[in-house]
């Protein structure tokens, strides 16, 4: 799960990260006002969404007077900023924060990540902040500072203080990157956090350290005990389609193609996908119903995959395990009764667990179901259905 | 032969009173599997399928002399589970949970460096279907009567794409010695390589299929540890060539966010190191029917 800005923010100031002093608004005027609380004579108001590169895409504007303030909310706000990593829809915008613009003098790189190959929270750190990190890594790879934590203790002061002191801070901005260091990995481990940077991480003349910029993403198998996670959830960021799959706990992800995907397993669901992908088609989505497969999820996913209008034929892939094939059958023979799905071609592939019992339900459904043995028959019959129906 | 587990594996069942895990106790009765203890807490004392039930993984080991574990606890107290397990001498650990917490599964796996190398349990799962060596023995909740015996290893991320693997070499006339689900998580209890290291001394086992997908370095360091190390002919593929990058497919560890995440990357990978790759999830079976006949 993704955070924005301010959440992130919020959540490093309170493990003792110091940030400049900031508000979210959810209107022009509200921002103004925000404006007139912080004090100062100069703030930037950032669009709140959930991804990077904004300040290319025009979505961090600096301002110079209450007006522009206002001026910068209204052009941001109830529009959708199209970023670099937004892909074409963009993201909506429905918050902007803002926060006062003090003159700093150094822009530095702070990120943290579960390391999957080391098994370990690793920090990386870097002199050149304020680009992305995989420019900062092309750029400048020897320069690229970090420190493997060792989970039963925890990052130690040492850590930190090598790492600050290679940054090449002085005395006194070195008791302050520490303090940051250590506190964003406590915002990170406290939260069962997967990624958290700070980028850049500024130093201003009086040997201040504030993160200016903050992104944090969580895991998901964690949220059932990070409650306070949870409930900075924005809805308004995901995919509509994907929001209502997660409420059905499916696995739903929309992609650009013409045959939508209905599968039990996550691996084989992908596997389906590039199989269509292999006989020549597009999949519409990634569709994983879990390893039951029940009739109620298998028509709510024929819901979910048919709200997608670019679909132009569905195919549905069970490998019946620990359920049956007969079974999964007259779910979707019910599913696709009770949704009416017609004019939009079927094709089922049941492996595993009585294939038998299952094939002869759907043979004598009567509903004009294409049958498939195998994977590539299966993939091949969507493929030729999707070309017959264009 | 076949690695990891046989008929006469002692085999212990924590969580064995749930909907699931006493589902799948009878399955792997019924399969053939050594199945000695249950473990419940508060539950000690009773049987259940036949087995006696445990409040303690220390007290069934005692009392049975079980080496091998599987979990169906709930992903909250999972890592406890797979510690009390560890702790009790259990050496083999399999864990089906789906849902563990990433900084869980990176406790537990430093928790096991506690025990020196020779004592060292190894771990298979989480988010996996489990452990069947055809014929013998299931640690696991795969549908047994899919596999066919035989002498091809058989390694995969996914469950059900084990399953696709192994019942098109079944349809080919090609049996399993083992098929281990090291599962779908971003941390994962043994790798590929694990179990390579097994396959390699097992005599039975004659060639090795590993089904890998998009995210980890897990595909990489194996293909390189097959070009130097071992043995016998391998077949690879990486399932995931049309997710979009930084999305999570599905199972937790299942997302591009590095290079070499990807599966055209991976799947270059394998064949620089001189792994049989297949075209399509449609040619597992012709794929290592083709390199067997050429072995």
């Amino acid at each position: 799960m993704d955070v924005h800005e301010y959440q992130a923010k919020e959540i490093l100031a309170s493990h003792g990260v110091d940030i400049p002093p900031g508000t979210v608004a959810f209107s022009p005027d509200q921002a103004v006002y925000a404006a007139t609380e912080l004090g100062g004579s100069h703030w930037v108001v950032k669009a709140q969404i959930h991804a990077g590169a904004r300040g290319k895409a025009g979505g961090v504007k600096l301002c110079r007077t209450y007006h522009e303030v206002q001026q910068a909310a209204r052009d941001l706000l109830g529009k959708r900023l199209v970023t670099a990593q937004t892909g074409p829809e963009g993201k909506p915008v429905q918050r902007v924060y803002v926060e006062v613009a003090d003159p700093f003098e150094r822009e530095l790189y702070l990120g943290y990540v579960l390391d999957r190959k080391l098994e370990r929270v690793r920090v990386i750190a870097s002199k050149h902040g304020g680009m992305e990190i995989e420019e900062i890594a092309k750029n400048t790879p020897d320069e690229l500072l970090q420190v493997i934590v060792e989970p039963a203790v925890g990052l130690q002061q040492f850590q930190a203080r090598e790492l600050a002191f290679q940054l090449g801070l002085n005395i006194k901005q070195v008791s302050r990157a520490v303090k940051t260091i250590m506190g964003a990995y406590r915002a990170f481990r406290d939260n069962d956090a997967t990624m958290l940077e700070i980028n850049p991480l500024v130093v201003t003349k009086d040997d201040k350290v504030l993160a200016l910029d903050a992104k944090m993403s969580f895991d998901d198998n964690a949220l059932f005990r990070r409650r306070n996670i949870v409930d900075m959830n924005d809805p308004s960021q995901s995919d509509p389609r994907e929001a209502q799959a997660l409420e059905h706990a499916l696995n739903y992800i929309g992609l650009d193609g013409e045959i939508g995907c209905i599968v039990n397993g996550a691996g084989l669901a992908m596997a389906t996908m590039d199989m269509i992908k292999h006989a020549g088609g597009n999949p519409a989505n990634f569709l994983d119903v879990g390893g039951g497969a029940s009739p109620e999820r298998v028509a709510t996913a024929f819901r979910l995959v048919l709200s997608d209008r670019r679909v132009k034929v569905v195919l549905v892939n069970i490998f019946a395990g620990i359920n049956r094939c007969d079974w999964v059958a007259q779910g979707v023979v019910d599913a696709v009764r009770a949704e009416k799905i017609e004019g939009v071609p079927l094709v089922v592939r049941l492996a595993g667990t009585n294939v038998e019992a299952g094939k002869k339900i759907i043979a004598e459904s009567g509903i004009p179901i294409i049958q498939a043995d195998t994977l590539a028959e299966a993939a091949e019959k969507a493929v030729a259905a999707y070309k017959g129906a264009k | 032969m076949s690695i990891l587990i046989d008929e006469k594996t002692p085999i212990l069942v924590q969580g064995i009173t749930g909907d699931k895990g006493s589902f799948h106790t009878k399955e792997m009765i019924d399969y053939g599997s050594n199945v000695v203890a249950g473990v419940t807490p508060g539950k000690g004392g009773k049987t259940h399928h036949g087995v006696p039930v445990f409040n303690t993984v220390r007290e069934a080991v005692r009392e049975t002399g079980a080496q091998a574990s599987i979990t169906f606890v709930a992903p909250a107290f999972c890592a406890d589970a797979i510690m009390e397990a560890a702790d009790s001498g259990v050496r083999l650990i399999c864990s089906i949970t789906d849902g563990i917490p990433a900084q869980d599964m990176m406790r537990v796996k430093r928790y096991f460096l506690r025990f020196p190398k020779d004592r060292r349990p190894m771990m298979v799962g989480p988010n996996c279907a489990g452990i069947i060596s055809p014929g013998k023995a299931m640690l696991g909740i795969m549908p047994g009567h899919i596999y066919k015996q035989g002498s091809v290893g058989l390694i995969s991320r996914s469950g059900t794409l084990g399953y696709e693997a192994a019942s098109q070499l079944k349809a080919l006339g090609i049996g399993i010695s083992t098929s281990v689900g090291i599962g779908g998580d971003p941390i994962n209890g043994s790798s590929f390589l694990d179990h390579l290291v097994l396959f390699d001394k097992d005599p039975e086992t004659k060639a090795v299929l590993i089904i890998g997908e998009i995210g980890g370095p897990q595909e990489a360091e194996a293909s390189a540890w097959i070009k130097e190390n071992f043995s016998k002919p391998v077949i690879g593929f990486v399932a995931g060539l049309t997710a979009p990058k930084g999305r999570r497919m599905g199972h937790a560890g299942a997302i591009i966010s590095a290079t070499g995440d990807s599966a055209a990357e991976k799947t270059e990978i394998m064949k620089s190191y001189g792994l049989t790759v297949a075209p399509s999830p449609a040619e597992f079976g012709s794929t290592v029917a083709k390199v067997m006949q050429g072995a």
